[in-house]
């Protein structure tokens, strides 16, 4: 049994008063803390190890170079790649998709293809295909959620998964909605008419096992910040035959064998979608990120955090009219509830001022929003060093804040 | 303490009895502001005088306390006023939550607007309180 009280030691940050209160960090699905190694790795790299990658021959050089590409390979293990080339850095899922949407989609969209993508997207997984539409003329189409629910609803997913959808990009855990994703199903299905994956794991990688291979996607993309890491560092993976046959997507040192004044030879997978001296620091440091999570289990982490998420939906519907979205069960630790009469921005500031992190707003969700009819909402996300005497202490918060904006009314 | 300093009782009456509140059709201008980081929207209606001072002001929309009490107090406060009125209550509630250090010496004009002071001690709510007036400059510099 893994003693989730002690982990909180490896997190100095969590042990600290805000407004004079104690802290309780409910905003993982922003950004989780990062543990004491990790720190001490980022730190440990600039004391004894910093030096540029690849091409030097010094001992230094040696060691970073070690370090980046052993970092690769360790985070092909950690989605079970099947090989190092298959992991591209890029500095998070952000930049993952817009490379594959620049790259793959510049090469094999055009007018008349469609992509499809689902209404709980965040807006990195829309906005990059709404401008790979502009360039090429393909089309955006969308599959419905079930309402507050938060369910994709898959009996749409024979009409919409047509033999022009050329790519189906969804996440696998919802930011907003703490919805799973049947990530394999929905492969499976998009494999069968010939339909290239994408699978936005930035909610999912530091919270649910995630196995690239057992999914079946084409391309996957993460960030190293939301699973302990450090921010400016992320993944993508590609299978390597899309990879291989993918063009550039920025130039400049180190994605080439040879240039000349004319024309230049691409380097070899993974290092021609590498461009320019990378974040050496980032990956190192999530290796050990990795590393980290791993000891813990990361059945062990989505158990935990499922057990927390349902323990505060069942305290939060002890709030009266208070409206909650996302499933009601085998849901993931995110949940997002409106007040009545209170607007979230209110929420999260009087929270606040309790030492309670909540978030409040559209979570870059705002076609989400749109589609629940509510403008915005608060947001408290939960991670394995979170409590239930921390969810506890949000519930009497919010009943405090509820009577706190009924005064007078 | 600072919380009560920022929702005070007017505030929160504004923010739940908004004054001023509906749409006009009829309006000369419609200007829409949003906070794209957080969701506040609002959208303000305009009819200018003949001599280009301030009309009819009605909002709609949708944002936090600070911001639907802002529209609010706003709308109350500038609807048929001279224009060189209005310029000058701009400047004073901008200059009210955003001038360093703090100013002593704001024009008793601004009313009940001064119970907005408060924000200035939440950063990250300046800019809720400041929409409605953001659109406001907007359609003043749109009047036909």
């Amino acid at each position: 049994m893994t003693d989730w009280t002690a982990l909180r030691k490896d997190f100095p940050i969590l042990d600290q008063e805000v407004h004079g209160q104690r802290l309780i960090y409910f905003d993982n699905a922003a950004t989780s803390q990062k543990p004491r190694a990790v720190l001490d790795a980022l730190q440990h790299y600039y004391l004894r190890d910093n030096a540029n990658v690849h091409r030097g021959i010094h001992e230094l050089s040696l060691r970073a170079t070690e370090g980046y590409e052993g970092a690769r390979a360790r985070a092909a293990k950690f989605i079970n790649a099947r090989k190092s080339c298959e992991i591209i850095f890029t500095r998070g899922t952000t930049e993952g998709i817009n490379l594959v949407a620049n790259s793959w989609g510049g090469a094999n969209l055009k007018e008349g293809d469609i992509i499809l993508l689902t209404e709980m997207e965040h807006h990195s997984n829309i906005v990059p295909w709404q401008l790979a539409a502009q360039r090429t003329g393909a089309k955006l189409r969308y599959v419905p959620i079930t309402g507050d629910g938060g369910l994709l609803d898959l009996a749409q997913l024979d009409r919409l998964l047509t033999p022009e959808v050329k790519l189906f990009a969804f996440t696998q855990l919802s930011n907003t909605l703490g919805t799973i994703n049947p990530a394999r199903e929905l492969c499976a299905r998009a494999r069968a008419l010939g339909v290239t994956t994408l699978v936005d794991a930035a909610q999912s990688i530091g919270h649910l096992p995630v196995d690239a291979q057992d999914i079946g996607c084409d391309f996957l993309a993460f960030s190293g910040h939301k699973m302990c890491g450090p921010t400016g560092i992320g993944v993508l993976y590609g299978r390597e035959e899309l990879l291989e046959a993918m063009p550039p997507w920025q130039g400049g040192g180190d994605m080439i064998s040879s240039v000349d004044f004319f024309e230049s030879r691409w380097n070899t997978l993974p290092h021609k979608f590498e461009a320019g001296t990378p974040d050496i620091s980032g990956p190192i440091a999530l290796q050990v990120a990795m590393d980290y999570l791993d000891q813990i289990g990361r059945e062990s982490i989505a158990a935990h955090d499922h057990e927390l998420a349902q323990y505060a939906m069942d305290r939060l519907v002890e709030i009266p009219h208070l409206r909650l979205f996302g499933p009601r069960s085998g849901r993931a630790g995110v949940t997002s509830f409106v007040l009545p009469e209170v607007h979230a921005h209110d929420v999260v500031t009087l929270a606040d001022h309790r030492g309670l992190a909540l978030r409040g707003g559209h979570h870059c969700n705002q076609p989400l929003m749109r589609r629940l009819k509510v403008a915005s909402t608060a947001r408290a996300s939960f991670y394995f060093y979170n409590t239930k005497a921390e969810v506890d202490r949000m519930i009497e918060i919010l009943r405090e804040i509820q009577q706190y904006f009924s005064r007078g009314s | 303490m600072d919380l009560d300093e920022l929702y005070q009782d007017v505030v929160l009456d504004h923010s739940r009895r908004p004054r001023n509140y509906g749409d006009m059709p009829e309006a000369d201008a419609h200007v829409h502001g949003d906070n794209p980081s957080c969701g506040d929207e609002i959208t303000l209606h305009v009819k200018f005088e003949a001599n280009r001072d301030i009309g009819d002001v009605r909002f709609t929309g949708n944002g936090c306390s600070l911001c639907m009490a802002s529209a609010s107090m706003m709308t109350q406060k500038v609807k048929h006023q001279p224009r060189a009125q209005v310029t000058m209550l701009w400047d004073e509630f901008h200059r009210m939550l955003t001038a360093n250090p703090e100013p002593q010496d704001l024009d008793e004009r601004l009313g009940e607007l001064q119970v907005l002071i408060g924000v200035r001690k939440f950063p990250m709510r300046v800019k809720c309180a400041t929409l409605p007036w953001q659109a406001l400059k907007q359609a003043l510099e749109t009047t036909p």
